[in-house]
């Protein structure tokens, strides 16, 4: 795979290749940041001096279906022992669904200083590089968040109501038989209860998986990334674009493609996604 | 708790009595660390899908074969390397299942689960897994129809 500065991403400093994650492992400036889907990879092995966050335990409201907000965000922050300065380098399984879906969590409180570890936990892994069970542990940071600011990087469903009428840009990043509505759920994933299948009309269907490279799980290079959603799919980069999935963490990825390395310009996540939309009442759907 | 393999009933006690969510992961990945996928005279690649648990994204298969005193021995498949939590299942009823009274096993609860998972496990997950156990349920009924 080419380095990441040759492959013409409008912003290559979002990503870090394994290699440089390898060498800056002892860094005082960067954290590490593991996200999982599965609890227990991180128990398992991880890679040294990496923090967990967990994105049910970690970054959402532990009784609405929402996120922390400011007062969590920085007790999160003091405890992965991070202030303003740090840099937070994202990395987990899922070919890094929820490295996406926790840095997008953290944009939402204006932590720029981040980046994702390009292929993840299984590149990182395929390359025989060394895991530990050592849990580290950080002196606590005082870290002043600003409010959860929403408005620019997420759209709720209403929102989201308003964008269809409006006829505007909306990309289903599920798999197709989701899109279709044959099925509920991702293929061998059982139904998660949504009531209807389909998808929100006018939204066209590029899969989440189109942008990596399934050996490696490393993003395409920026002409492969335009050729597929700017030239096939006709996405205009100018205007405002609304991304979703199952649960806004496949969305995250698209997200992170669409926002850093291709630079759209005003790209948000509906974190609802289907499981709010498909079970909501009186709500559109198109098959 | 209904009456289950007393193996598996020692098992889900330990379970029950923790409560620090890092001493749960340990004891999964010690179970998950010794996990032996099943073994070439009971089945070889590529596995027939009619022992593959439905909706189980870690990919998983169950296998019995029948003990001269008519119970069964388990045996298991975790394709997916990232599949601990599969892995971590299918060891703990390896071990408490096999050769365990037949009625027993046909009445587990796939909801142990959540004993053993405890409640930092997703919906989705909490689902293929519990697949596993419902197919070793079903084995045992068969086992049991059968005989």
């Amino acid at each position: 795979m080419s380095r990441i500065v040759d492959r013409g991403y409008k912003h290559p400093e979002v990503l870090v290749s394994t290699d440089w994650v390898a060498e800056h492992v002892d860094d005082p400036q960067v954290r590490l940041v593991e996200s999982n889907e599965d609890t227990l990879l991180y128990a398992a092995g991880h890679i040294r001096g990496a923090a967990e966050v967990d994105w049910t335990r970690d970054l959402n409201d532990p009784l609405a279906r929402d996120y922390i907000d400011r007062e969590g965000f920085e007790k999160l922050m003091a405890r992965i022992g991070v202030s303003p300065e740090t840099t937070i380098v994202f990395y987990g399984d899922k070919n890094n669904w929820w490295a996406c879906y926790a840095f997008w969590v953290f944009q939402l409180f204006g932590h720029t200083n981040a980046r994702v570890m390009d292929g993840g936990r299984l590149k990182w892994i395929k390359e025989g590089r060394e895991l530990t069970r050592e849990v580290p542990t950080y002196p606590p940071t005082t870290y002043h968040a600003p409010q959860r600011d929403d408005s620019r990087l997420r759209a709720l469903r209403d929102n989201v109501l308003q964008h269809v009428k409006a006829g505007g840009q909306l990309i289903d990043v599920r798999s197709p038989e989701e899109y279709s509505g044959e099925r509920l759920h991702m293929p061998d994933y059982p139904n998660e209860g949504a009531l209807r299948g389909g998808h929100i009309p006018g939204a066209r269907n590029i899969p989440w998986a189109r942008a990596i490279n399934p050996e490696d799980g490393t993003f395409k290079p920026v002409d492969e990334l335009r050729s597929i959603y700017e030239i096939e799919q006709g996405l205009h980069p100018d205007q405002d674009t609304v991304v979703y999935c199952r649960i806004g963490e496949r969305s995250s990825h698209t997200w992170f493609v669409l926002n850093y390395l291709l630079e759209h310009k005003h790209v948000r996540n509906y974190d609802g996604s289907w499981t709010e939309w498909g079970n909501s009442v009186g709500l559109p759907i198109e098959r | 708790m209904p009456e289950y393999p007393p193996k598996l009933h020692e098992v889900l006690e330990d379970f029950e009595s923790i409560n620090d969510r890092s001493e749960r992961s340990e004891m999964l990945i010690y179970y998950a660390d010794r996990f032996e996928s099943v073994p070439e005279h009971i089945a070889t690649r590529p596995f027939n899908e009619a022992h593959r648990v439905p909706a189980c994204e870690s990919e998983a298969y169950v296998w019995s074969t029948p003990r001269r005193d008519g119970t069964l021995d388990f045996f298991f498949a975790v394709e997916n390397p990232q599949g601990l939590s599969a892995q971590a299942l299918s060891r703990i009823l390896a071990e408490t299942v096999s050769g365990a009274p037949l009625d027993q096993v046909a009445s587990i609860d796939p909801s142990l689960v959540l004993t053993l998972f405890g409640n930092d496990l997703s919906m989705g997950k909490g689902q293929g897994l519990m697949g596993i156990v419902s197919m070793v349920r079903a084995h045992a009924l068969a086992q049991l129809k059968a005989s």
